[in-house]
């Protein structure tokens, strides 16, 4: 049984076993504790120089179908070894977070997402990649419903929309994954193995090429909240009780942009490069940035806004992703990475707030520094990176992915193309960011309270998970090179395939 | 022994038990009912073991291809299954019939697990419809068999007209196929199809009426409209024995007869592929679109069972695959062997909760998952499978209906499924998300046996077994079909 193995099916056993009747708290802690530790092994000792393109380290394969062959194959590169990380840092601060008194089924709705994004990330077989993320889905629906906030009628509401959305991307994303397993298969069998599609994806015609990747584009991106199939992740997140917002918001949201460097760029370059593919894109990662932008603007409470926002910021990961070189790209990851961190923060920290206050409407709160000056410090360090300041996490994304975009190969100084226009115009959303992210910052920590609503600093104990996720935020924003060295060879795939 | 002889006794416990239960008091129906799952377990061991030679006088109208022997098995799991929900149903049947006895309940299902099986070996469309009658006839007693209630006498009477009127439909076809073709037999059949000297419009004439016959029996759009009614009224496990063992009898039927008229070359293929695909995309329409507006989990499950059938279908209209090592028929089998485990793990916990009280509306199963965890946790596996969510046997079966179905370029029909197993999601998920819901439900727990317990949780590990290692299923109908493929060729 290989490391990865177990790092997948460990959260699922310890959910059975709270399931069964163990402690829950301390087998969910401890769990995600040993998940972190092993992958921060796996990190520790991975050295991304000896893989070579479209290689995996600490690979296992056991075959499950012949013919479609299917095996559930695990392995790890950069990229998936940076989003697992992500996964389990996020997942332990999600579980400790836990309230005490809460219920078990918290705990075992935490480990199943944990468990489908790990098994996502960590699996080079194109069934298994959507089939724990589906796995993980179901739990993220259920809690919404049945634990999440606000009134019965609403959140039913917003679980049913969350429900067939996503059931729908997942449909549409399942119609082109079949297709790219018709069309690139070799020989009599059809294949779901990553390495072995792409051996024939060079040959493949520009223009099937393109409609899969639009099709994939759509699933995915829908997933993730492209504008304009984003409008069911703000209220989800804004309902879904914190450690579920936590990490659907954290790390499953990041599926989709995983599925597209990893399944639909390399695959499909040609896809990729299309003119009116990515005109299309770029017009909907605008949409993200400029439009949800001013949504966020407009949010009165502080919930909505975190969750407006996060959808604001996937724009940032899907300009690199449209940029497609090299830096933008790993820029991308590094994005990808730091805002699962700062928003897992960002909720973790509001869900404190509405626990403690009743409310997180900006008008009737205010001066909350005063007594908890250590939650307005922590509070601080999720706007800063948020906003993308330099020094914390995301700045360094940000800076690759722009940087990326006026690559010398994409653009002549005397004439700017789409893409830099739609850099210049997604700068913009920086000012918003910080527009909208200092002001509640102020009228949440300043100023005195319409009702003399206050909340104490956490415990000693609960604050382990905010100082835990904060200080990943500085580590990487000082010095990025932790993460941008793990993928040395990530993109050799997509290189080679002409990005 | 021959495995022919095998049916011969089956039929003869059936009509032991039903007759013990008539003259011996003293043998409990719980005593018969284990009674009948021994046999069901004992003819599935004989199965393997017994020769499968075959007797001179009845290989001119009985065939033992793998395919007729997978589907022998499956008729025989299914119908133990069914027995075993009779007896977790005792105290609910017993209410409803005079003398508080139900045997024939017992006796009958083994008697139309014998058609299943003797069906599945049939080479030619007498003995199809022999079978077929043997099964149909004991499902209208099987049926309206709780007669004090209403609900089951009214599903009794829609079953036995509309069935009666759809066997006359399927003999008007037969006998137009045999005038236009000459032969009663699928060989015949096939080889007939592609003689250019036979008269294609009366071929063609019959076979709608022949597949308009087999399809009442599968539930495929357009002669679907019994099925809610008749799975509401019906008792469970004989809803149950409908929705999954009907519906398998009917789809080899339907198997084989594909397979004739779509012989290679055959001058129908055309037309016997749109008709089927016509009908596979108005069955997972009309099956999954209603399905979203029940409030009745059992009605509910019928608009399943009828989008199920669609899909079915579609898998039969897709003909060989070019890249799978899989027939139709082999995905179809496939299908129908993941769609056991879950719908029986879906009617157990109606049965159950039906022990307790509780009745089969989504506002009465609130609260399940306090009073039942095990319950609601089996009950959201076998709704997830239902639903087609990957890692369960469910999603295997539609990955590989919509592989052979996007290979064919059948984009029309592929888009009316997605939106069927979109709409799938929402309606699977409402039961779910019943079952945990927990206001205003009374905190009695359900009680089950430690037999029960572990029966209902096999099945449940078998549909994740299937979602997850799917090759033992796969082998056994590689195998059995791949010889069902050449033998074609």
């Amino acid at each position: 049984m290989s490391l990865l193995e177990i790092v997948i099916f460990l959260p699922i056993l310890a959910a059975l076993a709270i399931w069964l009747g163990l402690p829950a708290r301390a087998t969910s802690v401890t769990v995600a504790l040993i998940n972190l530790l092993i992958v921060g092994w796996v990190a520790l000792g991975f050295d991304a120089g000896r893989l070579g393109a479209g290689e995996y380290a600490h690979v296992s394969s056991r075959v499950v179908l012949e013919n479609p062959a299917i095996a559930f194959a695990v392995g790890i590169d950069g990229m998936s070894l940076i989003l697992a990380l992500l996964t389990t840092l996020v997942t332990f601060a999600a579980v400790w977070q836990i309230f005490a008194e809460k219920d078990a089924v918290f705990h075992i709705a935490s480990l199943l997402i944990s468990a489908g994004a790990l098994g996502a990330f960590l699996s080079t077989d194109l069934f298994f990649i959507y089939g724990f993320h589906e796995l993980a889905l179901i739990p993220t629906f259920l809690m919404i419903a049945l634990h999440g906030h606000g009134d019965r009628e609403a959140r039913r509401a917003v679980a049913w929309k969350i429900t067939v959305y996503l059931g729908l991307a997942s449909l549409v994303l399942l119609a082109g994954l079949a297709a790219l397993v018709l069309n690139l298969s070799e020989g009599p069998v059809l294949t779901f193995d990553l390495t072995a599609l792409a051996h024939k994806s060079a040959s493949l015609p520009a223009a099937t090429q393109e409609w899969i990747f639009f099709t994939l584009l759509l699933g995915f991106g829908a997933l993730v909240s492209l504008f304009p199939f984003h409008s069911w992740a703000a209220p989800a997140y804004a309902t879904a009780p914190t450690s579920v917002a936590m990490l659907h918001a954290g790390v499953l949201k990041k599926f989709g942009l995983y599925g597209l460097l990893r399944i639909a760029m390399p695959l499909l370059p040609l896809g990729a490069q299309a003119p009116w593919i990515q005109h299309a894109l770029l017009l909907m990662l605008l949409g993200n940035i400029l439009v949800m932008g001013l949504v966020t603007i407009h949010q009165s409470r502080l919930d909505d806004m975190l969750a407006n926002s996060s959808v604001m910021h996937m724009g940032y990961i899907f300009l690199g992703i449209a940029a497609g070189n090299e830096l933008a790209l790993k820029g991308a990851v590094v994005l990808m990475f730091a805002h699962g961190i700062s928003i897992a923060l960002s909720f973790a920290l509001c869900g404190r707030m509405r626990n403690q206050l009743g409310t997180l409407e900006f008008d009737k709160l205010g001066g909350l520094a005063t007594h908890a000056p250590m939650l307005a410090v922590v509070f601080a360090f999720a706007a800063f990176a948020s906003i993308g300041l330099p020094g914390l996490a995301n700045f360094a994304g940000e800076v690759m992915v722009f940087a990326g975009t006026f690559d010398t190969k994409l653009w002549s100084p005397e004439r700017l193309n789409a893409l830099q226009w739609t850099t210049i115009l997604a700068l913009w959303g920086v000012v918003m960011s910080a527009v909208y992210m200092l002001r509640a910052y102020r009228k949440l920590f300043f100023g005195t309270a319409a009702s003399g609503l206050y909340m104490k600093d956490p415990s000693a104990g609960q604050r382990v998970p905010l100082v835990l996720l904060a200080a990943v935020l500085l580590i990487v924003g000082c010095c990025p090179s932790t993460l941008i060295d793990l993928m040395k060879t990530a993109w050799t795939t997509a290189k080679v395939a002409g990005l | 022994m021959s495995v022919f002889s095998i049916e011969v006794l089956l039929a003869l416990l059936g009509l032991v038990i039903i007759a013990a239960a008539a003259f011996l008091p003293q043998v409990s129906d719980r005593v018969l009912a284990w009674t009948g799952i021994a046999g069901c377990g004992g003819a599935l061991l004989l199965l393997t073991v017994a020769s499968k030679a075959l007797p001179a006088f009845v290989a001119p109208f009985y065939s033992l291809d793998s395919l007729a022997l997978f589907y022998k098995g499956f008729a025989l799991v299914i119908t133990a299954l069914v027995l075993w929900l009779v007896t977790e149903s005792e105290k609910t049947l017993g209410g409803y019939s005079l003398d508080g006895r139900f045997g024939e309940l017992i006796g009958l299902p083994l008697i139309v697990c014998t058609g299943m099986m003797w069906m599945a070996s049939a080479k030619d469309l007498v003995t199809v419809f022999v079978t077929l009658e043997l099964v149909t006839v004991s499902f209208y007693v099987l049926v309206a068999y709780t007669r004090k209630s209403a609900l089951s006498l009214e599903a009794g009477v829609k079953y036995l007209i509309l069935g009666a009127a759809a066997t006359g439909v399927l003999i008007y076809g037969s006998a137009w196929v045999y005038g236009a073709t000459g032969s009663l037999t699928f060989e015949g059949i096939a080889a007939a199809v592609k003689n250019p000297a036979v008269d294609k419009s009366v071929l063609l004439f019959g076979s709608v009426f022949l597949l308009a016959g087999v399809g009442f029996k599968v539930a495929a759009a357009p002669f679907h409209m019994w099925v809610p009614d008749v799975y509401q009224g019906a008792s469970t496990p004989v809803t149950t024995f409908l929705s999954v063992g009907s519906k398998a009898s009917g789809f080899i039927v339907l198997t084989r007869v594909i397979d004739a008229l779509l012989a290679d070359g055959s001058r129908v293929a055309g037309e016997v592929t749109g008709m089927l695909l016509i009908s596979a995309a108005i069955t997972i329409l009309l099956g999954s679109l209603p399905a979203i507006f029940q409030t009745s989990v059992k009605r509910l499950l019928a608009y399943s069972s009828i989008s199920h059938a669609g899909f079915l279908l579609l898998a039969l209209a897709s003909g060989a695959p070019v890249r799978l090592d899989l027939s139709s028929g082999g995905i179809v089998a496939f299908y129908l062997a993941t769609y056991l485990p879950m719908t029986v793990l879906a009617f157990f916990v109606l049965c159950v909760a039906r022990r307790h009280g509780i009745g089969d509306s989504l506002d009465e199963i609130k609260g399940l998952g306090r009073r039942s965890p095990l319950l609601a946790f089996l009950l959201t596996i076998a709704m997830a499978s239902l639903a087609g969510l990957p890692l369960t046997a469910g999603f295997l079966g539609k990955m590989l209906v919509f592989i052979a179905a996007v290979d064919h370029g059948y984009w029309g029909v592929i888009g009316c499924a997605v939106v069927g197993a979109a709409a799938g999601f929402y309606y699977y998920f409402k039961v779910i998300l019943a079952i945990y819901t927990n206001e205003g439900s009374a905190e009695e727990p359900l009680r089950l046996s430690i037999a029960s317990q572990a029966i209902a949780t096999s099945l449940a590990i078998v549909i994740v077994f299937l979602g997850i290692y799917p090759r033992p299923l796969q082998m056994a109908l590689v195998s059995s079909t791949g010889a069902h493929v050449n033998a074609q060729k």
